[in-house]
């Protein structure tokens, strides 16, 4: 079958677990147009941007201020100003809150149907622990991450699966189907990456902070099967899709487990040798982020892997309008910590909580899907800033007293 | 369940939402035209599938659409349908980027140049 990259790939490509919602014809269509509508926008006319920037918004910056703008916030303020960016922004955030009424639309019409599936799969289970104690931290609930009415908590009735089942569904419409079938291109290149390279490496526990539904967390449990993986968040509402979504994927070893990454107090030191976050740090707060990671390291054993997947950071050496086009989730998509997280230095946060600079790393990572299926992320003009499957991973692996294997160099 | 699914599917996401253009009729109406935009292309793809039923079956039932699905080749022709509705009515937007970078002078002035050369 030749590749055809110009069109996201039909929406029924989209792979089916018990508690995934029935796709009506038109619900399929409707998230088809959405994919089109989005790579449209993304790929063709965010180029755009830059054109409105260089012949419109920077001259007028640089004749009022007479000087260039000297961050990604100056720039902002001045394409806010600019009608082809205000145009495209407009473009883009309808996008997002059409797909959502979209996902909502088709899970809200099934709801009581779907969240019984989920409540069998997930009866008399000890891999899901809920805890109505945790609370919901307030980065997680000043505004809707991604427009999301009710963010990954909210329910329409109390043990609904609405939050996980909606998520779970539509990302397709806003990634093109750039995550693969099963939303887990990001899982599955940590797996590649791992056995890549450390062959042969048996992690016996990993713990993956923040993970919603579980979809990247489900192709680490599958591919290290001996493992036993723990899942954890503070919205119930996504567990208990996710837990149940597992259990149907044939992923037995992973617990689904309500608990902030800001206290691992219920684990020893040392207890996993594997620590993941995977798009998430940017879902945090400043003070946060840092005991996440403090508390992620504290848990991590000798010689045991902590990888953080995110976007790319701004450093100095990322032009100032690319920043500004990565930011643009910040402001447009409810993602209000993602500016801030993404200019953190997170290699000496990773040194504060104990990773030393020589055990630490960083890659680049591409979502690992079935290519004969699936399109490539875009690069370069047509990159969807935020949204692309490609990431950078910061990393680091635990100082091995024992055999001191990161020291030896 | 006391729940109305069509209400609650298009509830306000907790957050302010960003004001793009000056006139706030202007948000509206451009939620307004994408809605109409997405439901004109689900229709579309809804009359390609009832064709290609009838080309295959030369008989149709609601159940054969809902449960239809096109091959590789079938989904690629509709994705195009998808994707040149979307051209179609973006057109101007993407104008609006191409005069960016064109340099057109009025065509006023054009026409006093030809008629004066």
């Amino acid at each position: 079958m030749t590749r055809r990259d110009d069109i996201p790939p039909d929406y029924r490509e989209v792979k089916r677990h018990s508690v995934f919602p029935e796709v009506a014809h038109d619900e399929a269509a409707r998230f088809n147009f959405l994919a089109n509508l989005n790579r449209h926008v993304a790929g063709v006319l965010g180029a755009g941007n830059r054109a409105a920037y260089e012949s419109r918004a920077l001259p007028a910056f640089e004749k009022a201020e007479g000087r260039a703008p000297k961050d990604r916030f100056e720039i902002r303020h001045a394409m806010n100003r600019d009608p082809y960016h205000r145009f495209w922004s407009a473009l883009k955030r309808n996008s997002m809150e059409m797909r959502q009424q979209a996902g909502r639309a088709m899970v809200l019409r099934q709801l009581e149907a779907l969240s019984a599936k989920a409540a069998a799969l997930n009866a008399g289970k000890a891999t899901l622990e809920l805890d109505p104690m945790v609370a919901v931290p307030r980065y997680q609930a000043a505004v809707d991450i991604h427009c999301m009415p009710g963010s990954y908590h909210g329910e329409a009735v109390p043990g609904d699966v609405l939050a996980g089942a909606n998520y779970d569904s539509g990302i397709f419409a806003t990634t093109g189907g750039a995550l693969g079938g099963l939303t887990d291109g990001g899982g599955q290149a940590l797996v590649k990456w791992v056995r890549e390279n450390r062959p042969g490496w048996a992690p016996r526990r990993i713990l993956d902070i923040g993970a919603t539904i579980g979809h990247n967390a489900v192709p680490l449990a599958l591919g290290f099967p001996d493992a036993e993986l723990w899942a954890i968040d503070t919205a119930a509402a996504s567990l208990r899709y996710g837990h149940a979504r597992a259990q149907s994927l044939g992923a037995g070893n992973i617990r689904f487990v309500q608990m902030s990454g800001e206290d691992l107090s219920r684990f020893p030191d040392g207890h996993f040798d594997w620590v993941q976050t995977t798009m998430f740090l940017h879902e945090l707060s400043g003070r946060a982020l840092p005991r996440v990671i403090a508390e992620g390291a504290r848990v991590l054993a000798p010689g045991g892997l902590m990888l953080h997947l995110e976007q790319p950071s701004y450093s100095d050496a990322m032009p100032l309008f690319e920043q500004f086009m990565r930011d643009w989730d910040a402001f447009n998509n409810n993602e209000p910590f993602w500016s801030a997280m993404h200019a953190l230095d997170i290699p000496a946060i990773l040194e504060s909580a104990g990773l030393p600079r020589a055990g630490q790393f960083s890659i680049k990572v591409a979502a690992e899907v079935d290519r004969d299926i699936f399109p490539p992320a875009a690069g370069g003009a047509q990159e969807d800033f935020g949204r692309a499957a490609v990431w950078d991973a910061y990393g680091a692996w635990k100082p091995d007293v024992a055999n001191a294997r990161v020291a030896a160099e | 369940m006391s729940v109305d699914p069509i209400l609650l599917a298009g509830a306000k996401a907790k957050g302010k939402r960003p004001a793009y253009f000056d006139a706030p009729e202007s948000d509206r109406l451009l939620s307004m035209v994408l809605a109409l935009a997405s439901d004109v292309a689900v229709m579309r793809e809804r009359l390609d599938t009832v064709e290609r039923l009838l080309d295959a079956n030369g008989v149709v039932s609601r159940a054969d659409i809902e449960t239809f699905r096109p091959d590789r080749d079938a989904a690629h022709e509709r994705g195009l349908l998808h994707r040149e509705l979307v051209a179609r009515l973006l057109r101007g937007v993407q104008q609006d980027m191409e005069a960016l970078s064109a340099d057109d002078r009025p065509v006023e002035e054009v026409s006093r140049e030809l008629r004066d050369s």
